[in-house]
């Protein structure tokens, strides 16, 4: 067992209400484990109370990244969020901290 | 092949002014795009604007002029920016007389007219993106609308010898964009080199973003000198080849990882990056380290631009009132807590009425919420926070008095406490046909 920080970085952008965090593998062949075990299901439990509405998830194999778009997930947005983090920047912090089962 | 250097000296309108002096000084560049202009600000800028007719652009125009004018000049280096917001013309006018200030009275400074189009979406039934309602519903809180102009104004006014292009609201991607433009005369249908374009601007347009700013994680990632962050530089080949790089001895690092969070910076879909001069496919983008602090970016891609323009509409929302107050020490915790309890029920007891209510501790749970944060141990210090959103600024005031109370009526050892109430300018977002907004440049001579 390994966090994801371990084997990944991220980084969170927000536009309206709707958060975007990726998810990029150190090392290309650490990619299948985020294809396999980072879902958006799992993303979605994650961020149970913080998200609302849907995670979407697209791959992107060139760069060994993943990245989830989570709607509903801003409070309304950073120009009217009542949050003290309004632009949701902290939350990629939250997503490596998800356990990984390494094989 | 000819190949052109773009310097990105700002990432927001508040970032550090000296990077962009390195830029211009070390960075061999012949363009120097400053991205000044956040979601909201341009409607904060129009109420600024209906006040005085002469403002309503950035307030750090004149400062980042002074600052980079002189180099450029001497270096024929051209100024791209979006320091306009709610008024381009005034914001030309202003950059003219700082340059004949500075005895630069040659320079040519054209201002991109033409996103406001408050008067084409006032009266329709533009549907509004983030919730049910159209521009109408709006009524009397409607206060802008500016549509996300494309490349082809602010390359057009370089066509005509501008040295400073300055426009209002813009895409971000499409002031580094109308640089490629003007250099390579890159057709305005070539949708794959307009899509590895887009690549290029993305990349840039958050300046420090790319070169190890909100990056580093130590341990993990660590990135050095961050006091004195280089800002990047795009080497664009007029194929659209593109290499990321910084000036040479500043601070922080351009790496495949930085490029590759960039990448995805306010993404959603990949393979649809949608822009008012095409639809970007970032999907293929492979990143390559072929030399310290220098990226190749390949393989972007697009296709044919949408039939509508993305409007941002600034309205009054609403009012947001808020209080903290610090606890500290054994119990901290629990004392934090009960604090929290007794301004609920006080907001009961004395009737605010809040649309919304958050109450939290800061170092405990504000940032990711009770559940994410419940595994946490115990911390030294807490600090309380309540915030809520009520219709007017009387209300609002009463939320943050009833954490500041706290001091003589709530816990023990309560320190520390400030409130706050403001208006909320919210945006929100329309659909505009292409047709109905008529961008122009005005020249204004130094």
């Amino acid at each position: 067992m390994t966090k994801l920080r371990e084997i990944a970085h991220s980084r969170t952008g927000d536009k309206g209400n709707t958060s975007n965090i990726s998810v990029i593998a150190y090392d290309a062949k650490h990619y299948p484990l985020l294809l396999e075990q980072v879902t958006s299901a799992r993303v979605k439990a994650h961020f149970a109370g913080v998200v609302a509405g849907e995670v979407v998830r697209y791959e992107l194999p060139n760069i060994s990244a993943l990245n989830f778009v989570m709607t509903d997930a801003l409070g309304g947005g950073v120009t009217r969020s009542l949050a003290l983090d309004a632009h949701g920047k902290s939350l990629s912090s939250a997503l490596l901290d998800l356990e990984i089962e390494e094989p | 092949m000819r190949t052109i250097r773009i310097g990105s000296g700002a990432g927001y309108s508040g970032d550090r002014i000296e990077p962009a002096v390195e830029l211009a000084e070390h960075g061999d560049i012949q363009y120097l795009v400053f991205e000044c202009l956040g979601e909201r600000t341009v409607a904060l800028a129009q109420q600024a604007r209906m006040k005085n007719p002469e403002s309503g652009f950035d307030p750090l125009l004149e400062e980042r002029m002074r600052a980079v004018l002189p180099l450029c000049a001497a270096k024929g280096i051209k100024i791209v920016t979006n320091m306009g917001a709610a008024n381009p013309l005034a914001a030309a006018r202003k950059a003219a007389e700082i340059a004949r200030s500075l005895g630069l009275s040659s320079l040519k400074i054209a201002a991109v007219l033409g996103d406001d189009v408050l008067d084409a979406c006032k009266d329709g039934d533009l549907r509004i993106m983030e919730f049910d309602g159209t521009i109408k519903q709006l009524g009397n809180r409607l206060l802008s609308a500016n549509a996300y102009l494309g490349a082809a104004p602010m390359a057009e006014a370089l066509d005509g010898g501008a040295d400073i292009v300055i426009t209002g609201r813009a895409s971000d991607p499409a002031l580094f964009l109308a640089p490629m433009i003007h250099a390579f005369g890159w057709p305005m249908d070539d949708w794959n080199l307009l899509g590895q374009g887009t690549v290029a601007g993305h990349l840039l347009e958050c300046a420090g973003q790319i070169t190890g700013g909100y990056f580093a994680d130590p341990g993990y990632k660590d990135v050095a000198d961050l006091a004195r962050l280089g800002f990047p530089i795009g080497e664009v080949g007029e194929d659209g080849s593109l290499v990321i790089t910084k000036v040479l001895g500043s601070g922080g690092a351009v790496t495949a990882q930085t490029c590759r969070e960039q990448l995805l910076y306010e993404v959603h879909d990949p393979k649809q990056y949608i822009q008012p001069d095409v639809v970007a496919d970032f999907s293929q983008v492979t990143v390559e380290e072929i030399a310290p602090d220098r990226v190749r970016v390949s393989g972007g891609r697009g296709s044919k631009r949408t039939d509508t323009l993305k409007v941002s509409v600034g309205y009054v929302d609403s009012y947001i009132g808020e209080g903290q107050i610090s606890y500290a020490g054994p119990g901290a915790l629990a004392r934090g807590r009960l604090a929290l309890e007794i301004v609920r029920e006080r907001l009961k007891l004395t009737g605010v009425a809040a649309s919304e209510l958050r109450f939290e501790l800061i170092g405990v749970d504000s940032l990711h919420g009770p559940e994410v944060s419940a595994r946490a141990d115990e911390p030294y210090e807490v600090r309380v926070r309540v915030a809520g959103r009520t219709e007017n600024l009387r209300e609002a005031t009463r939320i943050g008095n009833e954490v500041e109370t706290l001091y003589t009526n709530g816990p023990a050892a309560g320190g520390g406490a400030f409130k706050s109430a403001r208006d909320v300018v919210a945006v929100a977002s329309v659909l505009l046909p292409r047709e109905l907004a008529k961008p122009q440049v005005r020249f204004v001579g130094a």
